[in-house]
């Protein structure tokens, strides 16, 4: 069974959702080996990638990785591919997952697949493209196929792997410490799952009104567990951070649920959600274009829906 | 300081985009080409940098003959003057083709700091930038949302899940700007007008040293196998809030096992 390498994604020493997905994808395809870049290993983070399916763990806990800019990362899975040949690298389709994949690929002379939302036999991936409107097969011709993959493609399922723990040292290029990282700086983000991996997203829009009001937002998000996005309109006016950004030029959500609030469903908006599975949308304007996604529309104002619907969880809880 | 702004024709997003039957590549002529929106974030932030520094900002396109409205329009915003990568032999390439034969004409130009958009809006592969700074042993400094330059040095903030971290490298480097890093400005008719007399050389596979075997649609690492419309998806139900909308919502809810 062909070994493929999956890179980990981790916060503060903690095996991200979205590396169990990937990990259980790729058992689907032959014999995972997890990959773990940077410092914060740990005997329960092995025991979850183990738990997960990996037959081997790679670790390069070296706290050098995490001080430059992707290029670390990419030197050590260059290195691996090297070693160990693969029959696919799997990433996670993040910003930084992407470049990391793009490095790679141009080390490995690999093509690489971005956006998978599936992958199947002989490593040929689903795509949806243009904002959802055509599906697509595509798979690398040349090279080690290297497929960064969204995060919701796959349900996590726990099947024991060996978990063969072993220690890999990198020496890194000078070109990989290029550019160094001096400052990281947190914003806050509270007990939330991450926007990128959640199961469900509450987001809101313009129609919101003010930064105050996505206090109504977050109470819903709260009781589904469920992460905050937001319409640009309202990072823009500065009533939501950024990085909550969901769409064109935000972050891309395929979650199993997705409510949107007081968003009217901009093209460059329905880039970033098209392809949750189940959508759900608020807004008090019968014609707005969300409703043409919507699987569930309520016409109505979300100062009265939102918060009944919060409460009406709450009481079935 | 010699500043680069890597500027991509993509279908405009308001019409609809297809793949051509034949060989599976984008249908550019099925739908208006505009700048790529993020492309005008990066050749503002080109201006702004020369604004502040000095120097002369280069558009570089890859793309067909028609790529030069958008070349104009990034020559109209105030850029110097422009570079037009184009060869039949060019077409079809994937990203990993398309970044070695962008290496190539940078090479040939010369670059201080080379800014793109972070990502196109048709094939969103975010893959360019990273992949330009490997092939060219260049600082990756990508998803900036702020780029400050004194003397030989630079420093962004990039953005990250959690908020953004401050990288700094020296010059030269390639920067990718996401959107909130500025307002790019609009052409003024001084500027379209100026913009027809602005300098746009072209540059073929042989004049940049381009390997035909390694780009276009023969020598791509990756391919479309087959792709299809995606099923339309079925018509919600769509309710009036009467005083119980959020009730009812929470019923549906309860029905697909969300709560
Ligand atoms: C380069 C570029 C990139 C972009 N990238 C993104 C992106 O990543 N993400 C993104 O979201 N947008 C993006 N946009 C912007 C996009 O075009 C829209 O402007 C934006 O999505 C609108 O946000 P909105 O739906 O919140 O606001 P609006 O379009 O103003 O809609 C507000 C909606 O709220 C409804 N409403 C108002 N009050 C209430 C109420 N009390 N109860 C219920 N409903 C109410 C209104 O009926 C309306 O439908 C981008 C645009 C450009 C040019
Ligand atoms: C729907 C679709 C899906 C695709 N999926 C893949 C895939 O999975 N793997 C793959 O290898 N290829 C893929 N391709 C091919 C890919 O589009 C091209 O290789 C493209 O030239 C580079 O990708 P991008 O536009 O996504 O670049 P991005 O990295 O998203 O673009 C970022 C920036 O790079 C600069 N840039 C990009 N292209 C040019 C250009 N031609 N001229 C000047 N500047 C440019 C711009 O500044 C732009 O803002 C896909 C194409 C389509 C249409």
């Amino acid at each position: 069974m062909a070994e493929i390498l999956v890179l980990v994604e981790q916060v503060d020493g903690e095996v991200k959702k979205v590396t169990l997905e990937l990990l259980t994808l790729a058992r689907s395809l032959g014999s995972p080996s997890a990959v773990w870049a940077g410092p914060g290993y740990s005997a329960d983070a092995k025991a979850r990638l183990a738990e997960y399916g990996a037959d081997k763990v790679y670790v390069a806990d070296s706290a050098e990785i995490a001080d430059y800019v992707v290029a670390p990362k990419a030197e050590l899975l260059a290195q691996l591919v090297g070693s160990a040949a693969p029959g696919a690298v799997l990433v996670a389709a993040t910003a930084e997952g992407k470049e990391i994949a793009g490095r790679l690929a141009v080390k490995t002379g690999s093509g690489v697949i971005t956006d998978a939302v599936g992958l199947g036999e002989g490593f040929v991936a689903d795509q949806s493209i243009f904002g959802g409107g055509v599906n697509v097969h595509s798979r690398v011709t040349r090279g080690t196929p290297i497929v960064a993959v969204r995060p919701n493609s796959t349900a996590p399922v726990a099947t024991a792997g060996a978990g063969a723990e072993e220690q890999v040292t990198v020496a890194l290029s000078d070109s990989a410490r290029a550019a160094k990282i001096v400052e990281r700086v947190k914003q806050e983000k509270g007990a939330r799952p991450e926007l990128a991996e959640a199961a469900i997203v509450v987001s809101g829009g313009r129609g919101v009104g003010s930064a105050e009001n996505f206090a109504l937002i977050e109470k819903l998000a709260d009781t589904l567990g469920a992460a905050v996005g937001a319409s640009r309109a309202a990072t823009d006016a500065g009533w939501y951070p950024h990085q909550f950004q969901v769409g064109q030029t935000g972050k891309t959500v395929s979650p199993q649920l997705y409510i949107a609030a007081g968003i009217s469903g901009a093209i460059q908006h329905r880039a970033g959600m098209q392809t949750a599975k189940t959508i759900v949308a608020i807004n008090k304007d019968s014609e707005a274009p969300i409703f043409e996604l919507a699987d569930y529309g309520i016409v109505g104002d979300l100062f009265k829906v939102v918060p009944q619907l919060t409460e009406e969880i709450e009481k079935r809880k | 300081m010699n500043i680069v702004v890597c500027v991509k024709q993509v279908p405009d997003t308001a019409t609809e985009r297809k793949l051509r039957s034949d060989d599976k590549t984008l249908d550019r002529d099925a739908a208006d080409g505009v700048i790529n929106e993020l492309c005008e974030y990066a050749v503002e932030e080109a201006l702004r940098v020369k604004e502040a520094h000095g120097g002369e900002v280069t558009v570089l396109t890859m793309g067909p003959s028609k790529a030069t409205e958008t070349i104009r329009k990034a020559l109209a915003m105030g850029a110097d003057k422009a570079v037009h990568l184009v060869d039949d032999a060019l077409h079809g390439s994937d990203a990993l083709a398309t970044s070695y034969a962008m290496a190539q004409a940078l090479k040939k130009i010369g670059f201080d700091l080379v800014i793109l958009g972070s990502e196109s809006t048709d094939a969103r592969t975010g893959l360019l930038a990273a992949m330009l700074a490997e092939r060219l042993g260049a600082p990756q400094l990508t998803l900036a949302n702020k780029v400050e330059l004194s003397g030989q040095s630079i420093t962004i903030q990039r953005l990250t899940d959690y908020g953004y971290d401050k990288v700094e490298s020296t010059l030269p480097a390639v920067v990718s700007v996401v959107e909130k890093i500025n307002e790019p400005r609009y052409p003024s008719f001084k500027g379209i007008m100026a913009a027809k007399k602005k300098q746009v050389q072209t540059l073929g596979i042989a004049d940049a040293e381009i390997d035909a075997a390694q780009v276009g649609l023969a020598g791509a690492w990756s391919e479309v196998v087959d792709f299809a419309a995606a099923p339309p998806r079925a018509a919600g139900t769509i309710v009036k809030d009467e005083g119980d909308g959020g009730s009812r919502a929470a019923e549906y809810l309860a029905s697909k096992k969300f709560i």
